[in-house]
């Protein structure tokens, strides 16, 4: 069945939140050389074009589970920026109260399961969730993002089976942006191409590429409404890139200048979904200014709200650990 | 009041819940097919088609799942079958299970139970033998739980079946077979609350699991000699009923403390610091620690008979502690 193409209204909306992470991450970027936003800092950017489309096809009664790069999915699943950014500033009105930073970020109210430390730590628990909704036969979805280096551990393959076989409403999204850390992938793998290991699980691999926000958003449409259908899951690898290192800081020596340039000068998703809305008519240069001077204005009122918020007190240290006070 | 096993007594929580409430499902290997490697889940299938998952030999894939769902607004039981395999999933329980409700800001519940056969039976040797609930009780954000008897094993599943929070439930399987006498009324224990299981007024013996019969056991024999003993159940180790332990030493001021898991690191080192920490004051000697030998489980039974602690070690033990 194809996939319709996405609505006007849509491709705005999904444009606007691949603004929202862009800028989203800048800002995170510039508050982390300043010193308010501490710890470890991964961001999405150039990766944009793999989680909004994704995301486009889901209700916040599906769910998603993340990597450590995962501010990216929180957006796209709908989650608030100024929470998220009073997270990365360790406060008590963070989305984890300041307990979990920027690796842990969650919002289960929009179904999203939690930004994740472990790599491959997102598998079991989107795997339950398909698990959960199958049982409830509610017809929802989960979507497993993950990243290449994630492919080389255990619970891709445990995982990806127990969903192939109980055919699980579930999409597994390799977000293959070619760099384990700092190890390049084809150092450390000789099937650099992940939609090709779905034929060990029986179920379909599909590769699109993940610089393109249409491509993903009609192959993830197709993988989505699969799962929902109760056919099973889908492998769905997302070739992309990411156009600042590893993490904040990352001097990045392994790979050149060339190569990003490339890559972000050329193939940037942002800059491609704009392409195609300017050619269909449905994106004009002060619509475009519009939606990026929107989007600042959020972040500048996420960072103000993240400033004004105050840190967790001594009391918050002993709570959270069980549903019960262990005071 | 009808005798039952824990098996029978584990099988009958399940049931009971089950039927109670419909979130609860059952995952693990050879689940159906033979009721898991002690057929506690036996049955499960027949009454709750759908319900129980019998899964591939993937641990990891095992415990992430039930994590998953868990934090979905089900209610799954895990069966891992050795607590040996449970370390094929450490992260899963140790990285996700114990950390997401702190981690993620208290948003969610994660109610969730592993169960765990745990000990040395049938000459299982180094891989199927083991006692690991140091490891456990040492991560915040897990509940260990070891019942002793048929009665505690029921009470306790059921309160980890209407709990918030992850369990593990750690299952010996020497004890599978002792009976003791179950209620057919519902009843449930709530956590960290220890048990006297025999009132004394020389010595307290603090055992868990498997050696709770060993140590009641000892107090028979010791007490035609006018050595009065004293026994302590612990019955979940996480959370801990200090309160129990200290006011059993209070009273008896001389304690052994005791279990099968290796001695060193083992929960018997932390019992055994606690009460040298808060309650050093009521000792007339040292607290001494009766725990398994420092090897891996050997397969030989003459060999295998050596490792963890008898009632004899008991026996002498007190002997030594009163004399």
């Amino acid at each position: 069945m194809p996939v319709e193409a996405p609505s006007a209204e849509k491709l705005l909306d999904m444009y606007a939140r691949m603004w929202r992470i862009r800028l989203f991450e800048e800002q995170a970027e510039y508050q982390s050389s300043q010193g308010k936003v501490m710890g470890a800092l991964h961001t999405y950017i150039g990766e944009e074009g793999v989680a909004v489309p994704i995301c486009a096809h889901l209700q916040d009664t599906d769910y998603i589970t993340s990597t450590h790069r995962g501010h990216g999915h929180c957006i796209a699943k709908g989650a608030d920026i100024s929470r998220m950014m009073a997270e990365l500033f360790g406060r008590s009105t963070g989305y984890c109260k300041g307990k979990g930073g920027s690796m842990h970020i969650a919002d289960f109210k929009v179904g999203m399961l939690g930004a994740n430390g472990i790599v491959a730590g997102g598998f079991g628990l989107a795997t339950g969730a398909g698990l959960a909704a199958q049982l409830r036969g509610s017809g929802q979805v989960a979507v497993c993002f993950f990243g290449d280096g994630a492919a080389n551990r255990g619970p891709f393959h445990e995982n990806i089976n127990i969903g192939a076989v109980w055919k699980l409403p579930v999409v597994y999204v390799c977000e293959n942006n070619q760099f384990a850390q700092w190890t390049p992938q084809k150092d450390v793998t000789l099937v650099t191409d992940i939609a090709n290991m779905s034929p060990a699980y029986g179920i379909p691999g599909v590769q699109v590429d993940g610089m393109d926000p249409l491509a993903v958003y009609e192959a993830a449409g197709e993988a989505i409404e699969r799962a929902r259908r109760g056919e099973g899951p889908t492998l769905l690898e997302c070739k992309t890139y990411r156009f600042h290192g590893h993490n904040f800081g990352d001097p990045q020596q392994y790979r050149t200048r060339e190569e990003i340039a490339e890559w972000s000068d050329n193939r940037d998703p942002i800059k491609q979904l704009a392409a195609h809305m300017r050619d269909a008519g449905l994106l004009s240069d002060e619509q475009d200014a519009d939606i990026q001077n929107t989007v600042q204005e959020e972040i500048t009122a996420a960072v103000r709200f993240a400033e004004s918020s105050p840190y967790p007190t001594p009391d918050e240290l002993y709570k959270d650990v069980y549903s019960y006070d262990i005071g | 009041m009808p005798k039952k096993s824990m098996r029978d007594a584990l099988r009958e929580a399940l049931h009971e819940e089950m039927e109670r409430d419909d979130s609860i499902i059952v995952l693990g290997e050879d689940v159906i097919a033979h009721g898991g490697p002690y057929a506690v889940t036996r049955g499960i299938d027949e009454k709750f088609p759908g319900r129980i998952r019998q899964t591939p030999i993937s641990e990891a894939g095992i415990v992430g799942t039930a994590l998953g769902a868990a934090l979905c607004g089900m209610r799954p039981v895990a069966e891992v079958m050795y607590v040996d395999f449970a370390t094929c999933a450490m992260d899963e329980v140790v990285n996700q299970m114990a950390k997401v409700r702190y981690m993620f800001g208290g948003q969610t519940d994660v109610p969730v139970v592993l169960r765990l056969p745990s000990g040395s039976a049938r000459l299982l040797a180094a891989q199927h033998s083991q006692c690991l609930e140091a490891w456990f009780l040492h991560v915040p954000g897990l509940q260990v739980v070891v019942p002793s008897t048929a009665y505690d094993a029921k009470g306790l599943l059921k309160t980890a079946l209407r709990g918030k929070d992850p369990v593990l439930f750690m299952e010996y399987k020497r004890l599978y077979t002792n009976e003791s006498e179950v209620p057919d009324e519902d009843y449930a224990i709530p956590f960290g609350q220890a048990d006297v299981k025999r009132e004394g007024r020389d010595v307290t013996i603090v055992a868990t699991g498997p050696m709770v019969p060993k140590a009641l056991e000892a107090a028979d024999l010791l007490a035609p000699e006018g050595i009065d003993v004293e026994v302590v159940d612990t019955r979940t180790l996480v959370p801990f009923d200090k309160a129990a332990v200290f006011a059993s030493v209070e009273k008896t001021n001389r304690v052994i403390v005791t279990d099968e898991e290796v001695k060193r690191g083992g929960t018997s080192a932390e019992i055994a610091s606690l009460i040298a920490e808060e309650c050093f004051d009521a000792l007339d000697a040292p607290v001494k620690r009766l725990a398994a030998a420092e090897v891996p489980m050997p397969f030989s039974p003459e060999l295998e008979k050596l490792v963890v602690p008898k009632t004899e070690h008991l026996v002498a033990a007190t002997r030594e502690l009163v004399g």
